[in-house]
């Protein structure tokens, strides 16, 4: 999709401009966040310069929903003798390097956080963001954004990079986008060869970035899981489950959440805190008097995967709600995590 | 994409509203009754649903109304003593303050049932919320056909609001029926599960709705036998508890397969729920 839609910029920035536009808004103390390099892999943070930012970076370890859902988010102060009140802590943040499949996640928590009745801490965050997104430059070892349609994404972020080799195309996709370009002094406009050249990074990462093939299209998910409930994949899977939740964790689309009170040691006042949960946990669906509605493993993997792709989908206008970034696949030790593998299973049994 | 226009100013969904405990008394062993209502303006809510009840500094935990919402100045709970929340709230007195939220969930379907046969199957503490349609009815009693209310509880010493079933056995425009599962001396009613005074009103259920509601257990048995004396599913109801968490259908604590306990239940229609494997 070329240009000329949105009247909206489009920039071509080489690597030291980029570095320079960072630098500065790092200066002026716009609170950067960006991938770094965690040991050998990768971690969104905070950057100090603009040296630490690596857009060459496959994946992250933990999504960046954690700037939008933190682990641990304190939702109302309390006084024991005076009631509650709410926190809104948000800020502006500037987050550079979000991949096509994360910024596809986050579209869908938008959705799901602000529908029926609106989640004002998720929205507070989300709206202070600025987010510049990046194409994938090396994709990960688990990656299957090209099956999930996740590989290029269009819509949702205020800026999107992408490198083209000698020097990156950014484009504006927003006003706060547009005024975030415009601090790179004297870039000039992308070309129409620069604009081919992006055109090719979509070709190759739309092919490239599949390192797992469903053997259906995501669309048919819901269909397939409709007669998939009673599979034996269920229990073959969860045989060697761990029900350590890593899953959930490292999941842009997992946003299951607890609410925890904290009592000062004045007894007096506390916070009111949400903190990530995961259904794959055993104590998930525990009520009062024991009673466990999901205390088979086999029950709590399935779970999972039907809302990944069935439940979430239902409610986000019908996107499957797995977003092909592979993290699941690389974070569960006794590798049954993997969609994929998953739904092929079902499908060597299951016809659509 | 966000779909709402919040701002600073908007309304935050987990904020509690501060509510005063206007009378308490335990009702047996473990079951406290307690009279509340919000300190700014009166609760207004529909038969089934529910709040989520705070103690600064233990938690929050989810309590279905008791009272209906024809009974004015105050709503009513019936809490459990069951963990932390639970606990604490036992320990409260008359004039303590707790935090609601709420109401929740879709409740029952009060303007449906009018003018059918209700049949009400209520397994212990389950009596509590069914109660809240209960007295709907009772004061809205020419709008509904007839009443029909089966009670049963675990043992004697358990019972729940046991001067309202006296009353309600002696009623001219309702048949209230009850058993206790384990025999005891200062008991001479009926002895057995619940779904043994299913075959004393068969009469009753034929073109009835019935609204069932109690421990998970007994679904399963009051289903079957329902099965039995042939009323279709589509005509009967079932109160779903889940662990609701926030409320709103965001946690995911509350689900059911795709359903959100705290959104679209906890009363179901069984036929409707035919594609939800988890729910019984």
């Amino acid at each position: 999709m070329l240009t000329g839609n949105r009247n909206m910029s489009i920039k071509k920035l080489d690597r030291k401009a980029l570095g320079r536009l960072i630098d500065g808004l790092i200066a002026a103390n716009r609170n950067v966040i960006g991938v770094k390099a965690k040991g050998d892999r990768f971690a969104f943070g905070k950057l100090d310069s603009a040296d630490e930012l690596r857009l060459d970076y496959d994946v992250t370890l933990l999504p960046p929903r954690k700037y939008f859902q933190p682990q641990v988010e304190t939702l109302l102060t309390f006084k024991v003798s005076d009631g509650y009140k709410p926190v809104d802590d948000s800020a502006e943040m500037i987050l550079v390097g979000v991949h096509p499949y994360d910024m596809v996640a986050i579209n869908q928590m938008d959705t799901i956080f602000s529908q029926d009745q609106c989640d004002k801490h998720y929205v507070m965050r989300r709206q202070k963001a600025t987010i510049i997104a990046c194409d994938v430059v090396n994709a990960s070892k688990n990656v299957f954004a090209s099956e999930m349609g996740t590989a290029v994404v269009r819509e949702g972020y205020d800026v999107l990079l992408t490198d083209i080799g000698d020097s990156f195309v950014a484009e504006a996709a927003t006003e706060k986008g547009e005024a975030l370009l415009a601090l790179a002094k004297g870039a000039a406009d992308a070309n129409k060869a620069d604009l081919q050249k992006r055109e090719q990074v979509w070709a190759r990462n739309k092919a490239a970035l599949g390192r797992h093939k469903l053997g259906c299209k995501p669309s048919d998910l819901p269909k397939l899981l409709e007669k998939a409930y009673g599979h034996a994949v269920w229990e073959e899977k969860a045989e060697t489950c761990y029900s350590c939740g890593s899953c959930n964790q490292v999941c842009p689309t997992c946003y299951c959440f607890d609410v925890q009170d904290r009592l000062n040691w004045d007894l007096q006042s506390g916070q009111r805190n949400r903190v990530w949960d995961g259904c794959l946990l055993e104590q998930f669906a525990v009520v009062a008097g024991n009673h466990n509605f999901r205390k088979k493993r086999a029950d709590r993997f399935r779970h999972r995967l039907y809302r990944k792709g069935m439940y979430v989908p239902a409610k986000i206008g019908g996107q499957i709600a797995c977003v092909g970034c592979g993290r699941c696949v690389g974070a569960c030790i006794p590798d049954i995590a993997n969609p994929v593998a998953v739904y092929n299973r079902i499908l060597e049994d299951i016809k659509l | 994409m966000i779909e709402c226009s919040c701002d600073k100013n908007s309304k935050d969904i987990y904020l509690p509203e501060l509510a005063t405990i206007k009378k308490r008394r335990m009702m047996n062993g473990t079951e406290l009754y307690m009279q509340l209502e919000l300190d700014a303006s009166p609760l207004v809510y529909k038969p089934g649903q529910f709040v989520e009840v705070s103690v600064a500094g233990v938690g929050e935990a989810p309590i279905s109304i008791s009272s209906s919402p024809t009974q004015k100045g105050f709503f009513e709970l019936v809490v459990r003593n069951a963990g932390n929340v639970t606990k604490k709230l036992h320990q409260m007195s008359q004039g303590d303050k707790v935090g609601i939220r709420g109401p929740f969930g879709k409740g029952y379907p009060a303007d449906e049932m009018k003018g059918r046969d209700l049949v009400f199957v209520c397994g212990g503490i389950g009596l509590v919320p069914q109660r809240s349609f209960i007295n709907y009815v009772l004061d809205n009693r020419p709008d509904y056909g007839e009443v029909t209310i089966l009670q049963g509880t675990k043992c004697f010493s358990m019972r729940v609001y046991r001067e309202e079933c006296e009353q309600w056995a002696h009623r001219g425009d309702l048949t209230f029926m009850e058993t206790v599962d384990e025999a005891h001396d200062c008991w001479t009613g009926n002895v057995g599960v619940v779904t043994t005074l299913i075959p004393k009103i068969e009469s009753k259920l034929k073109g009835a709705a019935v609204f069932v509601c109690g421990p998970p257990v007994m679904y399963k048995f009051v289903l079957m036998s329902l099965a039995e004396a042939e009323v279709p599913r589509e005509d009967v109801y079932v109160n779903l508890e889940r662990r609701m968490k926030c409320g709103v259908g965001k946690c995911g604590h509350c689900q059911i397969n795709h359903h959100y306990v705290c959104q679209d239940g906890p009363v179901y229609n069984y036929a409707a729920l035919g594609t939800a494997p988890e729910a019984i």
